[in-house]
C-alpha cells in the first residue's frame, strides 16, 4: 500500500513539475510598439467577432440538437428553401466583414509608412544565424544562438532562456524609428519578433523592408519563423532596446572593440591555445552541419575527420573556409569570423579527429583577410 | 472481403477475376474504389506514425528521439502523405464507389484509365516514401518545399521526390477527367444537374479545380528539376532568378488544392445531416451556388500565404479582402446546414456524430481562418503554430471527420453489413476529444510566439506541448478501433437493409446492400431525390 501511494505520489510529481514553472500564456503579446499594440486590437476585434458568431451559430444547431430530436418526437418540418434568409445571411456577414476591413487596412497602411528612419540597420540571414550591419555607421556583426548544445541534448539543465539567447544581439535605442533592411545570404529565412509585430521574409536577392519604434527600453525575443534547414529551431532573435544615452555609450564601445580586434589579429599563439579555442569555435559553428566528432552527415554534409582537405595543401582548407563553397551550405566565413578564430579552428580541425595537417597561424590568415 | 465476395455471385455472370487479378485488371468502380480506400487508410497510418514521432520529440523541450534533419523529413513526409496519399485519395476512392450509383450509371466513363489512375499511386508513394532511406535522406523541406532551400540546397533524394509528385500529378488528372466525364454524360435519364445529390455536385466542381491546378503544380517542380539539373535559374536569384516567384506559382495550385479536400467533404456532410435531421436539405441551390463561389474564388486568394514575404502593400490589401470573402459562401453553407437540422427529427448515429462534429470544428477552423485573413495580424500569426492549428482543424476533424463519416454512412451499403455501432460512438468519442486535446493548445502556443517545424523549443511552451502530444496518442491509437471496425464489418455483422438509414434517399439506397458487382446496367427510372422525404418520412 505504501509503495503505491509512493508511485502515485511519484507519478504525481513527475506532472506537477513542469506545472510549478508553468507558463500558461494563451494570448497574444500586445508588445511594446504602437504598431504592436494596433495589431493586438485587431486581434481581439476580430476573435470577438468570431465568438459571437459562433455563439448564435452553434447556439441555434445545440438548440436543435436538444429539442429537435427524435427521441424527444420531434417530426420534422418540411420547410427547404427561403430566398430571403439566404440574402440576409449573405449580407450580413459582408457587413460585418467591410467593418472589420476598414480598421484592418488602417494598419496595414501604417505599417507600410515609407518615411525615412533615424536607423538603418540591414539584417541578413545566413544558414543559421543573423547578421547585423548598421549602415552609415561601422558597425556590422553577427548574433548566433548562445545556448551551450549540452542544454539541447539535455547533458546540462536548461536555462531561463533556452534557445532564446545570443551572443550578440541587435541594439537600437528606444523612442528612435529604426528600419530593418532585410536579405538572405543563402535560403529564406524570416525575421520574427513578437513584441515588435514585426514578421519579414529574408530572401536571398531581394530587400525587403519593414521598421518599428520601441516606446520602452527592454530586451525582446524572437525566432526566424521560415523553414530553412537543419538549425531552424535554433537561429533566435533577441533586440535589446536601450534608453538613447546608453545606446550612444554602446556605439562608442563598438569602436573600441575594433581596435582590439585589430590587435589580437596579429597576436602569436601556441598550437595548445589555437586547439583550446578553435574547439570552441568548432562547436559553435561548424559542428551544426559537420558534427562534433567531424563525422559529417553522409550525403548532405562532408565528414572532415580523414578528408585529404584537412591533411593536404592548407592553402585550399584556408580558401573553403574563407570563402565557402557556392551552392552549398558552407558559407563564406572569412567576412563572419574574426582572424584568430578563423586560425584556431582551421588548426582544429586539422589536428583532431586522427587529422594530422599542422598549424595555420592569426598571420597567415590576417595577411590573406586584408587582401 | 467476403462480402465483396457474395456481391459478384448475386449478378450470376460476368463476376470478377480472382485473386490478385482481380484487383490489378480491375475496371469496375466499386473495386477501384475500395483499392482507393484501402490505399488512402494505410497512407493515414504511415503519415500518422510520423506525426506522432514528431509529437514525440516535441512532447519536452530538448532533443531527445530524433535529430534536427530527421525531424525535418517527418514534418515533410507527414504533409506530403497525409495530403496526397490520404486525403485526395479517399475522397477519389468514395467518388468511385458512389458518383455512379448516385447518378444511376453502371460504371465510369473510362474504366481502363480509371484502373491506371489507382495503379500508379503505389509506385509513385513507395518511391516518395524509399528517399528517406537514401543518402542525404528525404525531402526535408517542408511540404511546401520553397526553393531555394528545395533545389540548391536539397538532398540528392529530391529528384524522386519531383518524379513521385509528377506521377501523383497524373493519377489526380486522369481521376479528374474520369469525374467529369462520368457526372455530364452518364446521369440517369431525367437527372438533371440541379437535381445530383450534393456529393456529386462538389466532386464536379473538385474535378475542374483538379485539372486547373494539377499542371501548375507539375510546371513547379519541373521548374525545381530545370534548376537542379539543367541550370536554369528560376528560382535562383544569382542566376537572374525570384525565389519568390516560387511561392506565387506553388501558392496558385496550393490555395485551390485546400478546397479539393474539403469541398468533396462538403458534399458527404450534406448528404448525412439531412438524412438523420429527416429533413430535406436547406438551400440546394444556394448551397450549389456557395461550391461554386468558393472554387472561383480560390483562384484569386492565393497569396494570403505569402503575406510576410514583402509584397507590395496592393497586392496586400487585395488578398486581404479576396480571403475575408470567402467567409460569405463558407458561411452560407454552414447556416444551411444548421437550417436543415432547425426543427428536424434528428438520431445520433455515428455518421450523424462525425458531420455534427465536422460542422462546429470545421467552423472553428473557419473562424481562425478569418482571423489569419487579417493581414496585420497575419504578420503575428504567419509560420506559427496558429497556423498549425488552423489548417489541422479544417484537415483533421474538417476532412478526416467527413471521411470517416462517410465510411460509417455508406459502410453497410458496400458490405451489406451493419458495423458496431457501439465500437464506432467509442471511435467517434476518442477522436473527437483526441482531436481537440490535440490541436487546441496549439492556437495558444502560435499565440504565445512559437515557430512551425522547430524539433525543439523555447520552456514557456512546454505545457501546452505536453498537452498536445498526449492528445495525438489518444486520436492515433483510437484510429485502431476504426479498421478493427471496418474489418469486422467486411467479414460478417448483421444484415443490411436496402436503405439502410430511415431517412436515406437517392438512387444509392435503391440498390442492394450489398450491390451487385455491376449495377444500373439498365438506367434506373429517376425521381427527385428529396421527394419522397417531403411525404414525410
Amino acid at each position: 500500500m505504501r509503495r503505491r501511494i509512493g508511485r502515485v505520489l511519484f507519478f504525481a510529481g513527475l506532472f506537477y513539475a513542469p506545472l510549478v514553472t508553468a507558463q500558461w500564456q494563451v494570448n497574444l503579446v500586445e508588445g511594446a510598439t504602437e504598431i504592436s499594440r494596433s495589431v493586438y486590437n485587431l486581434h481581439m476585434i476580430i476573435f470577438y467577432i468570431c465568438v459571437a458568431i459562433a455563439v448564435v451559430v452553434f447556439g441555434v444547431m445545440f438548440w436543435s440538437i436538444i429539442w429537435h430530436r427524435k427521441s424527444r418526437g420531434a417530426k420534422a418540418a418540411h420547410f427547404h428553401e427561403s430566398t430571403w434568409v439566404e440574402i440576409i445571411w449573405t449580407i450580413v456577414p459582408v457587413a460585418i466583414l467591410v467593418s472589420m476591413a476598414v480598421p484592418a487596412s488602417t494598419t496595414l497602411i501604417q505599417m507600410y509608412d515609407k518615411n525615412s528612419a533615424d536607423i538603418d540597420i540591414q539584417i541578413t540571414g545566413y544558414q543559421w544565424k543573423w547578421r547585423y550591419k548598421y549602415l552609415n555607421q561601422d558597425i556590422d556583426f553577427f548574433s548566433t544562438l548562445a545556448t551551450p548544445r549540452e542544454q539541447i541534448s539535455n547533458e546540462q539543465l536548461k536555462g531561463e532562456h533556452y534557445l532564446l539567447e545570443v551572443d550578440n544581439p541587435l541594439v537600437i535605442p528606444a523612442g528612435k524609428k529604426v528600419r530593418f533592411l532585410l536579405t538572405s545570404n543563402d535560403v529564406i529565412h524570416s525575421w520574427w519578433v513578437p513584441a515588435l509585430a514585426v514578421k519579414k521574409d529574408a530572401v536571398p536577392g531581394f530587400v525587403n523592408e519593414s521598421w518599428t519604434l520601441v516606446d520602452e527600453p527592454g530586451i525582446y525575443r524572437g525566432q526566424c519563423a521560415e523553414l530553412c534547414g537543419r538549425d531552424h529551431g535554433f537561429m533566435p532573435i533577441v533586440v535589446d532596446v536601450k534608453s538613447p544615452e546608453d545606446y550612444q555609450q554602446w556605439v562608442a564601445e563598438q569602436a573600441s572593440l575594433k581596435v582590439a580586434e585589430a590587435a589580437s589579429a596579429q597576436q602569436e599563439m601556441s598550437q595548445a591555445e589555437l586547439m583550446s579555442r578553435g574547439e570552441e569555435v568548432y562547436k559553435g559553428t561548424c559542428a551544426a552541419c559537420h558534427q562534433l566528432e567531424g563525422q559529417g552527415l553522409p550525403g548532405i554534409f562532408p565528414a572532415l575527420a580523414g578528408s585529404p582537405l584537412m591533411t593536404g595543401d592548407p592553402a585550399e582548407h584556408i580558401s573553403v573556409v574563407l570563402h565557402g563553397r557556392s551552392g552549398t551550405a558552407m558559407q563564406a566565413f572569412g567576412e563572419q569570423l574574426k582572424a584568430v578564430d578563423l586560425a584556431s579552428v582551421i588548426t582544429y580541425e586539422r589536428n583532431s579527429w586522427g587529422n594530422q595537417g599542422g598549424v595555420v597561424t592569426v598571420q597567415q590568415i590576417s595577411k590573406l583577410l586584408k587582401e | 472481403m467476403g462480402s465483396l465476395e457474395k456481391s459478384v455471385h448475386s449478378t450470376g455472370h460476368h463476376g470478377p477475376a480472382t485473386g490478385i487479378t482481380r484487383w490489378l485488371y480491375t475496371t469496375n468502380h466499386k473495386d477501384i474504389g475500395t483499392l482507393y480506400l484501402f490505399f488512402s487508410l494505410t497512407m493515414f497510418f504511415i503519415g500518422g506514425c510520423m506525426a506522432l514521432t514528431i509529437r514525440a520529440e516535441l512532447f519536452q523541450p530538448g532533443l531527445q528521439l530524433v535529430r534536427p534533419e530527421f525531424f525535418n523529413q517527418m514534418t515533410t513526409s507527414h504533409g506530403l502523405i497525409m495530403v496526397f496519399g490520404a486525403v485526395m485519395p479517399a475522397f477519389v476512392g468514395l467518388a468511385n464507389w458512389l458518383i455512379p450509383m448516385m447518378i444511376g450509371a453502371p460504371d465510369m466513363a473510362l474504366p481502363r484509365m480509371n484502373n491506371w489512375s489507382f495503379w500508379i499511386l503505389p509506385f509513385a508513394f513507395t518511391m516518395m516514401l524509399s528517399t528517406l532511406l537514401m543518402e542525404g535522406g528525404g525531402p526535408n523541406f517542408g511540404w511546401t518545399f520553397y526553393a531555394p532551400l528545395s533545389t540548391t540546397y536539397a538532398p540528392p533524394s529530391v529528384t524522386f521526390f519531383i518524379f513521385a509528385v509528377h506521377m501523383m500529378g497524373i493519377s489526380s488528372i486522369m481521376g479528374a477527367i474520369n469525374v467529369i466525364a462520368t457526372i455530364l454524360n452518364m446521369r440517369t435519364p431525367g437527372m438533371k444537374l440541379m437535381d445530383m445529390p450534393l456529393f456529386v455536385w462538389t466532386w464536379l466542381i473538385t474535378a475542374f479545380l483538379l485539372i486547373a491546378v494539377m499542371p501548375v503544380l507539375a510546371g513547379v517542380v519541373t521548374m525545381m528539376l530545370m534548376d537542379i539539373h539543367f541550370g536554369t535559374s528560376f528560382f535562383d536569384a544569382a542566376g537572374g532568378g525570384d525565389p519568390v516567384l516560387f511561392q506565387h506559382v506553388f501558392w496558385f495550385f496550393g490555395h485551390p488544392e485546400v478546397y479539393i479536400m474539403i469541398l468533396p467533404a462538403f458534399g458527404v456532410v450534406s448528404e448525412i445531416i439531412p438524412t438523420f435531421a429527416r429533413k430535406r436539405l436547406f438551400g440546394y441551390t444556394s448551397m450549389v451556388y456557395a461550391t461554386a463561389s468558393i472554387a472561383i474564388l480560390s483562384f484569386i486568394v492565393w497569396a494570403h500565404h505569402m503575406f510576410a514575404v514583402g509584397m507590395p502593400l496592393a497586392g496586400e490589401l487585395f488578398f486581404m479582402f479576396t480571403t475575408m470573402l470567402i467567409a460569405v459562401p463558407t458561411g452560407v453553407k454552414v447556416f444551411n446546414w444548421v437550417a436543415t437540422m432547425y426543427r428536424g427529427s434528428m438520431t445520433f448515429e455515428t455518421p450523424m456524430l462525425f458531420a455534427l462534429a465536422f460542422v462546429v470544428l470545421f467552423t472553428i477552423g473557419g473562424f481562425s481562418g478569418l482571423m489569419l485573413a487579417i493581414a496585420p495580424a497575419d504578420f503575428q500569426y504567419h509560420d506559427t503554430y496558429f497556423v498549425v492549428a488552423h489548417f489541422h482543424y479544417v484537415l483533421v476533424p474538417g476532412s478526416i471527420f467527413a471521411l470517416m463519416a462517410a465510411t460509417y454512412f455508406w459502410l453497410p451499403k458496400w458490405t451489406g453489413h451493419m458495423y458496431n455501432e457501439s465500437m464506432a460512438k467509442l471511435h467517434f468519442w476518442l477522436s473527437f476529444i483526441g482531436v481537440n486535446i490535440t490541436f487546441f493548445p496549439m492556437h495558444f502556443l502560435g499565440l504565445a510566439g512559437m515557430p512551425r517545424r522547430i524539433p525543439d523549443y523555447a520552456l514557456q511552451f512546454a505545457d501546452f506541448n505536453m498537452v498536445a502530444t498526449f492528445g495525438a496518442f489518444l486520436f492515433g491509437f483510437s484510429q485502431l478501433v476504426f479498421v478493427y471496425n471496418i474489418i469486422s464489418c467486411i467479414r460478417s455483422g448483421k444484415q443490411a437493409t436496402d436503405r439502410v438509414w430511415e431517412g436515406s434517399h437517392g438512387l444509392e439506397w435503391t440498390l442492394p446492400s450489398p450491390p451487385p458487382y455491376h449495377s444500373f446496367t439498365e438506367p434506373p427510372v429517376f425521381t427527385h431525390p428529396y421527394k419522397e422525404n417531403d411525404r414525410g418520412v
